[in-house]
């Protein structure tokens, strides 16, 4: 029995067709984009990850900073960190390593064009690979900045684009950058990181960087290696107790901050969490709107087919049966639906893992199983259904003789 | 006297028309006899639709009783009444009202579907029907690439799905050609032969006196006149 109206379901979606799929492109937008969304995930998780340099796990970084959180790097900051302070946090106890950091801002000069780019400062020996290490940088063209190396530099992957480089021409190994009006020599380019702050900076020698503007004492960033990860909650609260007694404020006023990568891992979800909720709640009005173009169109296809009806009836329809049919009629419109958006939302999670995959270099795999798709299609075809119940009771209601005549 | 078929007794049908109340059947008794022929005529406005719908119980009396094989449809629920309308009545529709996206075939299968008959069964009868009004070459063509006499030979095929006693046709000459009409007419009268109670609503007294055994003339909501054909001679009755 609802097979047979599901044949006939089938048979007057079909004869309605154009009007069929705009009708079911409401639910179709909203499946796609929740599947699309789900199966995207992990890949967008590691997408988001990698803009935010999450890297090392045993690695703290302490940046000076307002109340309001994090400052721009060199700019501005009310009371920056200094030497003796990294000096005094590699005392701590399972503190390896404490590696003063700057990152400024630097007019630089290629191709007879001026931008200003930002040039992140490189300790020497040990520290220098501590930092390779834990922001995880590979060279891609060239090398490394080594110990004796004069006015060398290596730049972020970006500036192997004409277009993102800023200077109008895509830079090589061996070019020359003028910085603050001394010139330096490029001699390695390193491996995409999917970042945009690392893509985009020039890696500079320590002592080099100090010669081109006077920073003096001040650090912008110390980079805290610490023996394992079980002590980076003790060893966050001694460097923050440090801290404040080393710049003289009280706790919950601090004018610095003590950052560990889960805490910025977390960060990172929160806000790709508030992103997809939004885009979710986007996707539930699309459903709902297509639901109301349901009724719309299951309302005016009661009246139409008001002499089919008639004739049913005459042939023996009941009410449950003329009911059955709209009923099944409009949660198969949900289902199509559902299944279009299924189908498009899978590609799409594919595709778009495999395109961030490739961009950012990870191995997120789609986040795409048989339950989400049998929920979906549940779901779709009960909002179809939903949205049949009214006009499939007031087409169940027609009086025989009356619906006859047309 | 054995009871009608199907039976009115005294039966007013008022319609509501904004301000008015029109009378279209106004105290009415119609007695149908099993293996009759009986044309109910009446020129249009007569109330002879309306006395249709009555008849084929598709629509219920504002007062007085109608019986469909000894029960009252009033006191028959929505769902009980449409089983025993599919069962007992065929109906056979001036405009062939065949449902436009089924096939012949399928439109055949509808009423043994609402019957609840297996779909195995219903194909086979519904093969056997096409076959009976000659369009065993049609079966899975759709009402729009059929010929009006065609779509109405579905019809009547139709109508027998479920092997009902009454066939109800209304104006089912009315869309066609002559000749087209006399070969429908001609399966009527067969299966009237056959046994089938036929039940024709005309607004042509010669059509119903050409094929029918018993006429009621219709005027004004009411029987004008009822007649019998004894011996090829028109008895009047009342």
């Amino acid at each position: 029995m609802i097979k047979d109206y599901t044949v006939l379901a089938y048979k007057n979606l079909r004869r309605r067709g154009l009007r069929s799929y705009l009708t079911l492109l409401g639910i179709f937008i909203g499946i796609a984009v929740v599947v699309a969304l789900i199966g995207l995930g992990d890949g967008l998780r590691a997408a988001v990850n990698a803009q935010f340099d999450v890297g090392s796990t045993e690695v703290l970084t302490v940046q000076a900073g307002g109340l309001s959180g994090y400052g721009a790097p060199g700019t501005g900051v009310v009371k920056p960190l200094t030497l003796e302070d990294a000096d005094a946090i590699e005392e701590l106890n399972n503190v390896i390593k404490a590696i003063p950091r700057n990152i400024k801002s630097l007019k630089a000069e290629f191709n007879d064009k001026g931008a200003v780019i930002f040039a992140a400062s490189m300790p020497k020996g040990e520290d220098r690979d501590l930092i390779y290490e834990t922001l995880n940088l590979d060279i891609q063209y060239g090398q490394r900045l080594e110990d004796n190396d004069v006015k060398k530099i290596v730049l972020g992957n970006d500036f192997l684009d004409a277009e993102k480089s800023g200077f109008g021409k895509a830079m090589k190994v061996g070019d020359k950058m003028t910085l603050n009006g001394v010139e330096f020599r490029v001699i390695g380019v390193m491996e995409k990181k999917g970042s945009f702050i690392l893509d985009k900076v020039v890696l500079i020698d320590d002592d080099e960087l100090r010669s081109l503007i006077d920073i003096g004492d001040n650090v912008d960033i110390i980079a805290v290696r610490i023996t394992s990860k079980d002590a980076m909650p003790q060893v966050k609260r001694d460097i923050e107790k440090l801290l404040r007694q080393r710049r003289n404020v009280k706790e919950g006023e601090e004018d610095f901050e003590v950052t560990t990568p889960q805490a910025m891992l977390s960060t990172v979800n929160n806000v790709l969490l508030g992103v997809q909720i939004f885009i979710v709640i986007i996707a539930l009005i699309s459903i709902i709107v297509g639901a109301i173009g349901i009724v719309n169109t299951m309302t005016t296809s009661v009246l139409e087919r008001k002499k089919e009806i008639g004739i049913m009836k005459a042939i023996g329809a009941k009410n449950s049966d003329i009911f059955l049919q709209f009923f099944i009629e409009a949660g198969m419109l949900g289902l199509i639906g559902g299944i279009l958006g299924i189908i498009f939302g899978v590609t799409v999670g594919y595709i778009g893992t495999f395109g961030l995959n490739s961009f950012i270099g990870s191995t997120a795999a789609p986040n795409i199983n048989l339950s989400l798709i049998i929920f979906s299609l549940i779901g779709s075809f009960l909002v179809g259904a939903i949205a049949g119940i009214s006009p499939a009771m007031k087409a169940a209601r027609q009086r025989p003789a009356e619906a006859l005549r047309g | 006297m054995n009871p009608g078929l199907i039976e009115l007794k005294d039966v007013h049908k008022y319609y509501q028309m904004g301000e008015s109340i029109v009378k279209a059947v106004d105290g009415m008794d119609i007695k149908i006899t099993e293996g009759d022929f009986v044309a109910i005529m009446g020129p249009s406005g007569s109330g002879k639709s309306t006395a249709m719908n009555l008849v084929g119980s598709l629509d219920l009396a504002t007062k007085g009783d109608i019986y469909l094989d000894g029960t009252d449809i009033e006191l028959l629920d929505e769902s009980d009444l449409a089983q025993l309308r599919g069962k007992k009545i065929g109906f056979i529709f001036q405009q062939f009202n065949l449902i436009s996206n089924l096939t012949a075939k399928e439109n055949i299968m509808l009423p043994m579907m609402f019957q609840g008959i297996s779909s195995h069964e219903r194909e086979a009868r519904a093969e056997k029907l096409l076959k009976m009004v000659d369009l065993g070459d049609r079966m899975n063509h759709y009402p729009g690439q059929l010929s009006g006499g065609q779509q109405q030979r579905v019809a009547i095929a139709r109508s027998l799905a479920n092997d009902p006693e009454v066939i109800l046709a209304d104006e089912p000459t009315g869309n066609l050609d002559t000749k087209t009409g006399e070969m429908v007419m001609a399966f009527l009268e067969e299966l009237n032969r056959k046994g089938k109670t036929i039940i024709m609503v005309t607004h042509d007294p010669k059509l119903a006196h050409e094929h029918a055994h018993v006429i009621y003339q219709i005027k004004d909501g009411k029987v004008e006149k009822k007649m019998r054909k004894v011996k090829d001679k028109w008895k009047v009755f009342r």
